[in-house]
Order: structure tokens, then C-alpha cells, then sequence
């Protein structure tokens, strides 16, 4: 049986519990690499040292695309709120195509057309592409961050004689991105493990330096088990910085 | 040139539609420079209503409101000159959470008014001193109670030197013993000789402190007059069963 708590009781993120859980998946699996890499070398040191700068790559795009990301759904989730009928429609249909068109599909598509009227080196237009479609969730994150902050803000800040672009910055916006700044976490997680999807496209992320060592040397279980362990060692690293990020601007109050 | 004295504020012939729903009809009165005006009446009179479209926080169908002579519903008009002008103080308080108390009233010194970061807190700590709260000046907002949060947004109101102030029932989100201390400040402010438009239920302010009572009802001004008239002698009997059941 799985005892289900009531609201109250569900364990805080930084109960003990759900610490030893992390502990476990980011020690363990750090444990387990050094293991491999030592413990079997003949199988496993030359894996280890074949991939790294695949890491660097997936690391540049993924900040790349989330920064970038951030900048599109920052002015994509503003003309979501705007009482301006075209940039209102313009940001809603790009919100609206991009969520419904798969991720790899997209990526394929703007890779491509760009290349058509473009050329831009092949890192650059996948992090345009990954920003692009990221973008549009983002958008929907900080508009949905905006709109949580209570009416009387806006107007209180109006009723000073601030602009609306001013009162936006002001005050609007600082109390938003501390809304906004979990979803964005996950975001950003969720945005490491596809941009493995760039190793499509002729990008030498870690997942495609992984896929040429195993064609080359045909030891793909080895191989994808490096790759695995190496992407969830990144993912729990960060989604712990991002924890620590969020409590320090909680303790901020 | 017209040279002779007008209204501060002068609102004539107001209507207000949400729907089909007639939130104000025909609204008509004046505030003149330093007078204190209080608007009563039941809830969904349309008090809040007319109050925020003197600052253009709502917009109106029909008619006109002029502020020192700017025409608030005319676009051509900057709305924020006249919120300048006109300072608001909400029942909800409003404060920005993300400031301090000093920083709140700093803010839009510095964004508005344009005035030196050293200028404006030293006129914020004149006025926290005023409102009686310049020990909490450094303190986030979610530290203070209600009635020093009410306390603080008037005083962030008066940082922009404001020449009226419209009060959007200050005392309805207090706990009754906070209520004094904001009517406190509230009566000094009115001795002062601020220009003040009041939405309130408290009745003992509205009979201390007005100079004129307007009570509406169903979005129209049934009765307008001196405290003395309204609170003793009201003509219409919407007001005399309104009295009947607030006193």
C-alpha cells in the first residue's frame, strides 16, 4: 500500500526522505562512473574520455537556448497580455503553433529553412531552434507569472503617475520572476534533456559523441550507459541549484 | 483665459454602463480646493466607482471629469500628469511587497517625480515620521500589521505631493482596533487642509471630518449635503433606512 498523506502532511521538498532520494541518484550515480571508469577501464576509461567535450557542447546550447528562451517568452507572454489586438494575435499564434507541433519536428523545420536563407554555423541555428520553440512555453510561464500578481499592484503603481511601462518594471516584473523562477527551473531541466535532440543535427552534443564512439567501436551498451549516467549527474546538479536558488529568494521576503 | 477659481475637481454628468448594468447615472458634483467630501452609501452604490474614475483607474461612458483643469476622460489627456495630481490610497493597501516601507515611498519619487535618491528618502522619512512608522522603514511590508500598511500607503500618497487624495474605503480591511490610527492620520491630513474624497463607512469620520456628504445609491447621488444635514435631518428615504441600519 502507498500511504498517501492529506495536503498538509505531503513531505516539504526539503524533508529528509526526499533528500536521501536525491543524495542517492546524484552520489550513487557519481559513485558508480568513478567505478566503470577505474574499476573496468578497458571497457570504460575510453568512453570517459572520448564524450567530454560532447558535455561542453549540450552545456553551451542549453544555457544558449534558455537565455534566449527567456528573452522570447518574455515578449511573447507581454503581447499575451496586451490590449494590442495584433500583438496580441501575433504572440497567441506563436504560442499556439509551436506547442502544437513536436519538438524534434521543429527542430528538423527551422534548421533547415534557416539553412535556406542563411548560413549561420550549425550550433547557433540548433540553440535558435530550441530557444524558438521553448520560447512559447515560457511565454505561457510568465504570463501566467504576471497575471498572478494581484490587480491593485498595477494600479497602485498607476495611481503614483507611473507609466505602465514603468510600473511593468517596477514593480510588476521583479514580483513576477519570483513567481516565474520555479517553472523556469524545470524549464531549463527539462531543456538539458532535449537538447539531446540536437545531436540530429550535426551538432557533436554529448549524446551524439556517444553515438560515434559506439559506431565505431560497436559497444553501445557500455556506451549509453556513460551517456545515462552523465545526464542525470547534470540534471540533479542543477535541479538542486535551482532548490537553492529558489530559497534564497524565498528568505529574500 | 479663465483666471477665476475653479473646482480641484469637477465631475459632470457622469454614466458608467458594465454590460447593461448602469453602475453610475448621471453622476454630477465638484470638490473645490481643501474641502473634504465623503461619499457614502450601501455596497454596489458605485461610490469606488466614480472615485477611481477621478484617477482614470476606470474609465466612464458619459460625461466629464476634470482634475485642476485636465480633462481625464479626454485621450489627448496624460493620464499620468493627473495621477500625479491625485493620489490614491486602497482598501487593500497595495503596498509593494518586494520594497521596503522606505523604498515604497521612494519609488515613484524617483520614477515620477525625478528626484535624487538622497532627496527622496529624506522627504520618505519626513513623512514615515509623520504616520508614526519611521521605526519600521527598513522592514519588508509582510512584517507590518494593516493599520501600519494603511499608515505607510498614505504617507507613500504624500511622497508625490499630491493636491487631493482620494481614499477608496482605507478602514473596511482592518481589524477594528487599527481603525483608529489610520482615521488619526486621516483627521490630521484633513487639518492640514488636503483636498480629500473619502469612501468610507465610518460614519463617526464622516460626521467629524466632512465638509460634504454625498449618499449614493443604485449609481445616482441621492443626497448631498453638510453632515449636520444628512446625519440629522436626511430628506430622501433611501438615506433614512441606510442610517437607520449603519448607526
Amino acid at each position: 500500500m502507498i500511504d498517501v498523506g492529506d495536503g498538509a502532511a505531503i513531505p516539504h521538498k526539503n524533508d529528509a526522505g526526499l533528500f536521501t532520494a536525491w543524495r542517492i541518484a546524484f552520489f550513487g550515480s557519481i559513485v558508480l562512473c568513478l567505478f566503470l571508469a577505474f574499476g573496468r577501464p578497458d571497457q570504460y576509461m575510453a568512453i570517459f574520455l572520448f564524450v567530454p567535450d560532447g558535455i561542453l557542447i549540450t552545456f553551451k546550447v542549453t544555457v544558449g537556448a534558455i537565455l534566449l528562451a527567456i528573452v522570447f517568452g518574455l515578449i511573447a507572454g507581454l503581447g499575451r497580455i496586451s490590449s494590442n489586438r495584433l500583438i496580441n494575435g501575433t504572440a497567441s499564434l506563436y504560442v499556439e503553433i509551436i506547442r502544437g507541433v513536436p519538438l524534434l519536428v521543429q527542430l528538423f523545420y527551422i534548421y533547415y529553412a534557416l539553412g535556406r536563407f542563411v548560413k549561420i554555423p550549425d550550433m547557433l541555428s540548433a540553440i535558435i531552434a530550441m530557444a524558438f520553440c521553448y520560447g512559447a512555453y515560457m511565454a505561457e510561464i510568465f504570463r501566467a507569472g504576471i497575471q498572478s500578481i494581484p490587480k491593485g499592484q498595477m494600479e497602485a503603481a498607476l495611481s503614483l503617475g507611473m507609466s505602465r511601462g514603468q510600473a511593468m518594471r517596477q514593480v510588476i516584473l521583479p514580483q513576477a520572476f519570483k513567481v516565474v523562477l520555479p517553472p523556469i527551473g524545470n524549464e531549463f531541466i527539462a531543456l538539458l534533456k532535449d537538447s539531446s535532440l540536437v545531436s540530429i543535427l550535426a551538432v557533436a552534443d554529448l549524446l551524439r559523441r556517444g553515438r560515434e564512439y559506439a559506431s565505431e567501436t560497436f559497444n553501445y551498451f557500455e556506451t549509453y550507459t556513460v551517456i545515462a549516467l552523465i545526464y542525470l549527474i547534470m540534471t540533479l546538479f542543477f535541479s538542486k541549484l535551482i532548490g537553492i536558488m529558489e530559497e534564497r529568494l524565498n528568505e529574500g521576503r | 483665459m479663465k483666471a477665476a477659481k475653479r473646482p480641484m475637481i469637477e465631475v459632470s454628468g457622469v454614466s458608467k454602463y458594465f454590460g447593461s448594468f448602469q453602475a453610475l447615472g448621471d453622476i454630477s458634483f465638484d470638490v473645490s480646493d481643501g474641502e473634504k467630501v465623503v461619499i457614502i452609501g450601501p455596497s454596489g452604490s458605485g461610490k469606488s466607482t466614480i472615485l477611481r474614475s477621478i484617477n482614470g483607474l476606470e474609465t466612464i461612458d458619459r460625461g466629464r471629469i476634470t482634475v485642476g483643469g485636465m480633462d481625464v476622460s479626454d485621450p489627448r489627456t496624460d493620464i499620468c500628469k493627473v495621477r500625479e495630481e491625485v493620489g490614491m490610497v486602497f482598501q487593500s493597501f497595495n503596498l509593494f511587497p518586494h520594497k521596503t516601507v522606505l523604498e515604497n515611498l521612494t519609488l515613484a519619487q524617483v520614477v515620477v517625480r525625478k528626484r535624487g535618491a538622497r532627496e527622496a528618502e529624506e522627504i520618505a522619512m519626513e513623512l514615515l515620521r509623520k504616520v508614526n512608522i519611521a521605526e519600521k522603514a527598513d522592514a519588508y511590508p509582510a512584517k507590518l500589521s494593516g493599520g501600519q500598511q494603511q499608515r505607510v500607503a498614505i504617507a507613500r500618497s504624500l511622497a508625490m505631493n499630491p493636491k487631493a487624495i482620494l481614499f477608496d474605503e482605507p478602514t473596511s480591511a482592518l481589524d477594528p482596533e487599527m481603525i483608529g490610527e489610520v482615521l488619526d492620520v486621516m483627521k490630521t491630513l484633513a487639518r492640514e487642509g488636503m483636498t480629500m474624497v473619502v469612501v468610507t463607512h465610518e460614519m463617526g469620520f464622516a460626521r467629524e471630518v466632512a465638509d460634504r456628504v454625498i449618499f449614493m445609491d443604485h449609481g445616482m447621488i441621492v443626497e448631498e449635503g453638510t453632515p449636520e444635514h444628512f446625519f440629522t435631518n436626511p430628506t430622501h428615504e433611501r438615506a433614512k433606512l441606510f442610517l437607520s441600519q449603519i448607526l
